[in-house]
């Protein structure tokens, strides 16, 4: 079984290949649904596999930039990528990324980093899953009521339209998203997740989706891809950082781009059968996933972390891919009969 | 009492030479690639780079990711095409 091993040049350990398969599969399918890296998925189960911490946060990144590259693309011809508004908001993302590394370092010095960087990160988890299924049981009560809102139909929470009427110029047109607004508010709120995101030592994708969605206005599809493309721009930046530090096995990058590049297609093509309460039920799981797994780790419960978030990643994944297949399969059904019609 | 005294006097003068047995003041651990394992002459290139011009190997590095991950999409985008459902619209539903 010699075969099923590579060896890694650079952090000098023998890996077992389709494991890093397996884990781009997965993750390119949950990061191409959510609009997300996953970093908090794949440095893990990099870890399990044997590869050193260092090595696994390095090489996943750059693995997180070409995935992110697959899932834009694919998005990007479904119209769920705004280009502008992505651009804007990379504006506040780096300008955040660079105050939040500040402030860890400025607590660093005080020598309480650790602890507060992971509790901030379990209060936020928390505080994101709580608006989703606070948002959705909304919706559903107001579609019991019969209440129905704008173009997008029954919505919950509905923060964007306060922030919206901030009129401070210059006032953006974002065709895709479909909604104009003071170019202050990408600006800021990607400052703001830009913050949290280098604080938090994290890609962002967990907090910018969310963001997105409930505090610019974007709708579920739109959030997801132009998402990806911050991932994606972030992810190249961080891929070359991170290799300019030593810390990236480039070998393990391209085996797990592989699997990465199916899951991607999977992940983003199931968004077209998904409804975008479906999408954000099912990412308010996987952040709960996310801060129960950190929560055991604060406790030194290390072990048992990683077989939470490789579980989770095992059924969410699985689950998405039926949703692909379950669609496709009545997309093809309906053209069938529409061509059999025509003949007949 | 002497004895106890030359000890003490003898330690203080060995300090600077002690000093100087410990050595430079440790940096940043290095890590180098291992090419004695490598037998592709590829593999071996990109761990010759990563041992002696780190830049050019982040540079590398940055360009075959975004590269490799433009040729896997085309690449699923042609597969995907075959299996004949429409991939390039969709319909917003919320909810």
């Amino acid at each position: 079984m010699e075969w099923l091993y590579i060896y890694m040049p650079i952090s000098g350990v023998e890996i077992f290949w389709p494991g890093l398969v397996l884990i781009g599969l997965s993750v390119g399918i949950i990061g191409g649904f959510f609009g997300m890296g996953g970093a908090w998925m794949v440095t893990p189960g990099l870890n399990i596999l044997g590869f050193p911490m260092a090595f696994a946060i390095g090489t996943d990144i750059a693995h997180m930039a070409g995935k992110s590259i697959i899932s834009t693309m694919r998005h990007s011809k479904f119209g769920n990528v705004d280009y502008k508004l992505g651009v804007v908001m990379i504006i506040g993302t780096m300008a955040g990324v660079e105050v939040g590394a500040q402030l860890i370092m400025y607590l660093e010095r005080l020598g309480t980093v650790g602890p507060v960087v992971r509790w901030v990160y379990v209060v936020f988890l928390a505080l994101i899953a709580y608006m989703v299924f606070y948002d959705y049981y909304k919706a559903v009560q107001k579609k019991k009521a019969g209440i129905q809102e704008g173009e997008k139909g029954t919505e919950g929470v509905t923060w964007y339209k306060t922030f919206h009427k901030i009129k401070i110029p210059p006032m953006v047109h974002f065709r895709a998203a479909g909604f104009t607004c003071s170019m202050w508010l990408p600006i800021g709120v990607s400052f703001m997740t830009g913050v949290l995101a280098g604080f938090l030592g994290i890609g962002g994708g967990l907090i910018r989706m969310p963001a997105l969605v409930y505090l610019i206005g974007c709708p579920t599809h739109i959030a997801v891809g132009t998402d990806l493309f911050e991932v994606m721009v972030s992810g190249l930046y961080g891929a070359f950082t991170y290799t300019l530090k030593g810390r990236i096995e480039i070998v393990a990058v391209f085996i797990m781009l592989t699997g990465a590049a199916i899951g991607a297609q999977v992940g983003t093509v199931a968004t077209k059968y998904a409804k975008g309460y479906g999408i954000r039920i099912l990412f308010g799981c996987a952040v709960v996933t996310c801060m129960i797994s950190i929560i055991l780790k604060q406790y030194g419960f290390s072990l048992l972390a990683a077989i939470v978030i490789l579980g989770a990643i095992g059924v969410i994944s699985a689950y998405i891919t039926y949703i692909m297949i379950k669609g496709a399969k009545e997309e093809l059904k309906e053209k069938k009969l529409l061509a059999a019609q025509q003949i007949a | 009492m002497k004895r106890l005294l030359a000890l003490g006097l003898s330690f203080i003068l060995l300090m600077p030479s002690l000093a100087f047995a410990g050595g430079e003041k440790a940096g940043a651990l290095v890590v180098v690639a291992d090419t004695r394992k490598v037998d592709s002459a590829i593999m071996k290139y990109f761990s010759d780079l990563y041992n002696t011009n780190i830049t050019l190997f982040a540079v590398w590095a940055v360009i075959l990711t975004a590269v490799y991950g433009v040729l896997l999409g085309l690449l699923m985008d042609f597969v995907m095409a075959r299996i004949g459902i429409d991939l390039k619209s969709r319909k917003l539903v919320e909810h």
